[in-house]
């Protein structure tokens, strides 16, 4: 056995990359809960085509998984990757531009064969032609020593090319030094029912960690150790799983049933597969014939007293756009999750966007005010979904909650909140018929009064035609109809009494203000603080609430003598920044489905700064 | 686990049924149909039936979308929800799912229910939720002023085919049992005691009912059914269907519908050559003697069925949506989410 050296290092960037039916999903999710459970930080990028499977072999059917782990904090899933483990060709051209020069790459030599580098598009084999000397190359015959390691077995050769990926995954854990066994406890309770299947996927992890402790192939292995996290259980968690779990939260602590009228879209299905399995806390979901009918389902449910949530992307909200304003005007609590992908049209199904802002805020006939909030991280999708049901319960209103497909599957360690200590959101049923009248309205909030049917003597028709004031008839008065107006727009207003104050990270003044949104949070937030290291006057300012804003926000602008905003859109938080407080912002915006990478958001302050000195 | 809701119901468990008189169930709303719609009267036969539910006036909901029949609610004295366009069916199963405790009736019309909510009413029907649909055919659009709508007849000549409707008609009965219903039923605005009885036999059924009416828009499209409704035609050119009674019909009830291999055929029983015994005999549960009655419609040399086509039992879906949840509680005890957020894999930072 050769001696290997061990390097301490603070952080490091993996990506599994292979064909789409590789398994490298998986495989960068048993890398990540490993590296969960040994206490490091970390944030994650699954980038996978929307084909299930694409034909084996070519550029488009490349799935990667990346993960940015280490000692310190993490916040993005990293702008390069340190490590490529590449499964074909394809594979390789596809992320080479994401490695750092100098990075390392673990090919599947057996998958280099002629026909795959012709799928790829090269004309000669990349890794005999010398283009690939700047990097560390570890050629590893995987698909061979995949299929040594199961020989004795009788296994079919289908299942051998399938298990290859988990070959890579057990020299990825050696190589930085992680234990086999949260996977292998995953493998016992997956395949409980098929020994054989068991035996070959530990045989092959453990082929793939010996192969590498054994060999000379690798001189080094690394170190990461755990980072400096608050103290607590934790757990890992993607953003739709959060999602899920802050609805059902929410409808906990508000003692109501969870209703979830949902149809399926990329990327928002895994909530409604989440919720699916929680028939147990009494949710009852509801796959939908369209869109519409999954926000119709869910206004009908609220109006027989349940919390009625949907879930979507930005195309279904396009659908769902007329029932929202049904629920404006009826003033019904309702939930709309927007995991916004690629737009417009079919756009880009599997990959990020932040554009669906204007839509969120503005995008309904009439004047009809909807409170918006956005999550930063994957884990903040817990609270942004319990708080979004919190508003639209107290305020009798359709709340939308703006996530992304990049906070959706990526994950991140959650310190675990104590359910106890979440507040009660219960609302207040009306339940007496003295004096009561469907759009009186709350003198605080404006909210008008929730009567449920079964309730005796309080019988009262509700729909989309204008209302009168307090008795809720039909009404065309001229009059009547812009009170209506400005009293709807006022209780959305209001919320403002009723939400945080917005906090600046860094100081409450300066040179500049980088002003975000949504799942920006962690790539803003290092290029701000790397800035602010180097001594440079830059602040973050991320905002959750879109509609209505905290009260401050105004004055925090004030307080700096330039206002940059990136977003993944060409520009649409910074159109409301602008006129609403009449500040000259500018925008930094690269629409390309894929999360800002710090670095390029640091050079662009950076340079905004030096336009300053 | 009891919500806020079960808390309410369960306080409400003793209100005694009070005594209803069809008044009970009008609102102090002005009625705001044309003068001499058809809608008076499906309005005027659905309360009078209301008392001999046994439902009381809360526990029943009225949800509609656009158009002229979607008015409905508004004149209902119970629960009532105006939607928007097509979506009535999708409104309503959101709550009668939340909800199976409510008595819930969908309104529509042809253009709400066939046309912009053709979709929702189909999976509507194929999913069996326990309520009414009572779709309001008029065969035109009464409310945007005039235009054909999906049950219009081919050739129609309105404001937007001004030269003729080329689009072939929807028969709502045969859309409904090609989408699985378990019950269909059509029924003449201009024969209250048969509406009655029809909107009532729909209420009693476990499953989704769905009921067409033919309504009279006398304003824009007047005397569309009347060879159906009047007096002098009536008789020849409709059938009333009856469980278990054979097909018989005319003035004289000297007309019957028999089988010719599945083609039902108008035979006369004055001739000698058949009688009441060769005629086909109606059969509620008979799924396939439904698709045939049905498709009589629009063949001018039959007789338009009316009656109940189809009442069949098949499980309902949020009966066994609640069955899903008790099993599932069952066999892993009522959900608690302070071990589901520290369940699966967890570490703890010191």
């Amino acid at each position: 056995m050769s001696q290997k050296t061990i390097e301490t290092v603070d952080e490091v960037t993996i990506r599994f990359a292979g064909d789409s039916g590789d398994g490298m999903q998986l495989t960068g999710t048993q890398f990540t809960n490993t590296t969960a459970i040994l206490g490091n930080d970390l944030s994650t990028l699954p980038d996978y085509p929307a084909e299930i499977r694409a034909p084996a072999g070519t550029l488009f059917g490349v799935s990667g998984f990346q993960i940015h782990f280490g000692s310190k904090e993490i916040h993005t899933p990293g702008d390069h990757c340190d490590v490529l483990v590449a499964m074909n060709p394809a594979a390789l051209k596809v992320n080479l531009a994401g490695l750092v020069d100098g990075g390392s790459i673990i090919v599947n030599t057996d998958g280099f064969s002629d026909r795959n580098l012709k799928l790829a598009g090269y004309a000669q084999n990349p890794l005999r032609d010398g283009s690939l000397d700047k990097f560390r190359m570890y050629e590893v015959d995987i698909s061979k020593l995949t299929a040594l390691s199961l020989q004795d077995l009788n296994i079919s050769s289908k299942f051998v090319d399938r298990s290859k990926n988990f070959f890579a995954l057990g020299m990825m854990y050696w190589m930085y030094g992680r234990p086999l066994e949260t996977t292998i406890e995953w493998l016992k309770g997956k395949f409980k029912d098929k020994p054989d299947i068991l035996e070959a996927n530990i045989r092959v992890l453990k082929a793939g960690w010996n192969f590498s402790e054994t060999t000379e192939i690798f001189s080094v292995r690394y170190e990461v150790g755990p980072a400096n996290l608050a103290p607590g259980r934790y757990r890992n968690i993607t953003g739709n799983q959060a999602v899920a779990w802050g609805f059902i939260a929410a409808a906990k602590k508000a003692n109501m049933e969870l209703f979830l009228g949902s149809y399926p879209i990329t990327p928002a299905s895994d909530i409604l597969h989440e919720l699916s399995l929680y028939k147990s806390y009494g949710v009852k979901t509801f796959q939908a014939e369209d869109e519409i009918a999954g926000v119709s389902s869910a206004i009908g449910a609220s109006f027989g007293g349940a919390l009625g949530i949907t879930t979507t992307s930005g195309p279904g909200v396009a659908l769902k756009t007329e029932a929202i304003g049904l629920a404006v005007m009826v003033e019904l609590p309702l939930v709309i999750c927007n995991v916004q992908r690629g737009g417009p049209s079919t756009g880009l199904p599997t990959k990020t966007e932040q554009a669906d802002l204007l839509q969120a805020l503005y995008g309904r006939n009439g004047e009809a005010p909807v409170p918006v909030i956005a999550a930063a991280t994957p884990s903040d999708c817990f609270d942004a979904a319990f708080e979004a049901s919190r508003i639209a319960l107290k305020y009798m209103t359709p709340v939308m909650l703006l996530t992304d497909g990049y906070l959706a599957n990526g994950s991140e360690p959650w310190l675990i909140p104590d359910f106890d200590k979440l507040p009660d959101i219960s609302p207040t049923f009306v339940t007496n018929p003295e004096g009561y009248m469907p759009y009186s309205r709350d003198e605080t909030t404006l909210a008008r009064p929730w009567a449920v049917p079964g309730t005796p003597g309080l019988e009262h028709r509700i729909g989309g035609l204008e209302k009168q004031n307090i008795t809720g008839n039909i009404s065309y008065d001229p009059e009547n109809h812009d009170l209506m107006i400005r009293l709807r727009a006022e209780k959305i207003q209001r919320i403002s009494n009723d939400i945080p104050m917005a906090t600046v990270e860094g100081s409450p003044s300066g040179d500049l203000l980088v002003v975000g949104w949504g799942g920006t949070y962690g790539a803003i937030k290092t290029a701000v603080i790397r800035q602010q290291k180097k001594g440079a006057s830059v602040s973050h300012l991320h905002l959750r609430y879109l509609n209505p804003m905290p009260k401050n926000v105004g004055e925090i602008l004030t307080k700096f003598k330039r206002i940059l905003v990136p977003e993944i859109n060409l520009g649409q938080l910074v159109k409301v920044l602008r006129s609403d407080f009449l500040v000259p912002a500018t925008g930094f915006n690269k629409v390309r489905g894929l999360p800002f990478r710090s670095a390029e958001l640091e050079r662009e302050i950076e340079e905004i700064l030096k336009g300053i000195k | 686990m009891n919500t806020r809701v079960d808390e309410i119901l369960k306080s409400t468990i003793d209100v005694p049924l009070p005594k209803y008189s069809a008044k009970d169930f009008s609102t102090d709303q002005d009625v705001r149909w044309c003068p001499g719609c058809g809608d008076y009267s499906i309005l005027a036969q659905t309360q009078r039936i209301m008392p001999d539910l046994g439902i009381p006036r809360h526990k029943m909901v009225f949800v509609s979308g656009i158009g002229c029949s979607s008015r409905f609610p508004y004149y209902m004295n119970t629960y009532g929800f105006h939607g928007i366009h097509g979506r009535a069916a999708a409104i309503a199963s959101g709550l009668k799912i939340a909800r199976p405790d409510l008595s819930v009736w969908v309104v529509t019309g042809d253009g709400d229910g066939m046309s912009i909510g053709g979709n929702h009413f189909i999976h509507l029907m194929r999913r069996n939720l326990d309520l009414r649909v009572l779709l309001f055919n008029n065969q035109i659009y009464g409310l945007t002023k005039g235009q054909y709508s999906p049950t219009s007849e081919m050739g129609k000549v309105t404001k937007s085919s001004p030269y003729g409707s080329v689009d072939y008609p929807f028969n709502p009965a045969s859309l409904a049992l090609g989408a699985s219903a378990t019950f269909v039923a059509r029924t003449l605005d201009r024969d209250p005691k048969h509406m009655q009885g029809v909107i009532k036999r729909a209420a009693e059924h476990k499953g989704t009912s769905f009921v067409e009416i033919y309504q009279n828009c006398n304003v824009f499209n007047d005397g569309a059914f009347f060879q159906f409704t009047e007096k002098d035609t009536k008789d020849d050119t409709v059938v009333f269907i009856e469980h278990g009674k054979p097909l018989v019909f005319g003035k004289e009830k000297d007309k019957g519908i028999r089988l010719n291999g599945f083609s039902p055929e108008v035979v006369s029983l004055k001739d000698g050559k058949y009688s009441v015994n060769d005629l086909l005999v109606h059969d509620e549960k008979d799924t396939t003697l439904s698709f045939i009655l049905a498709d009589m419609t629009y063949k001018p040399h039959l007789p338009r069925p009316v009656g109940i086509l189809l009442a069949v039992d098949r499980p309902v879906y949020e009966a066994e949506m609640e069955r899903q949840i008790a099993f599932a509680r069952e066999k892993r005890g009522v959900g608690d989410l302070k071990k589901l957020l520290n369940s699966g894999e967890t570490w703890v930072v010191q």
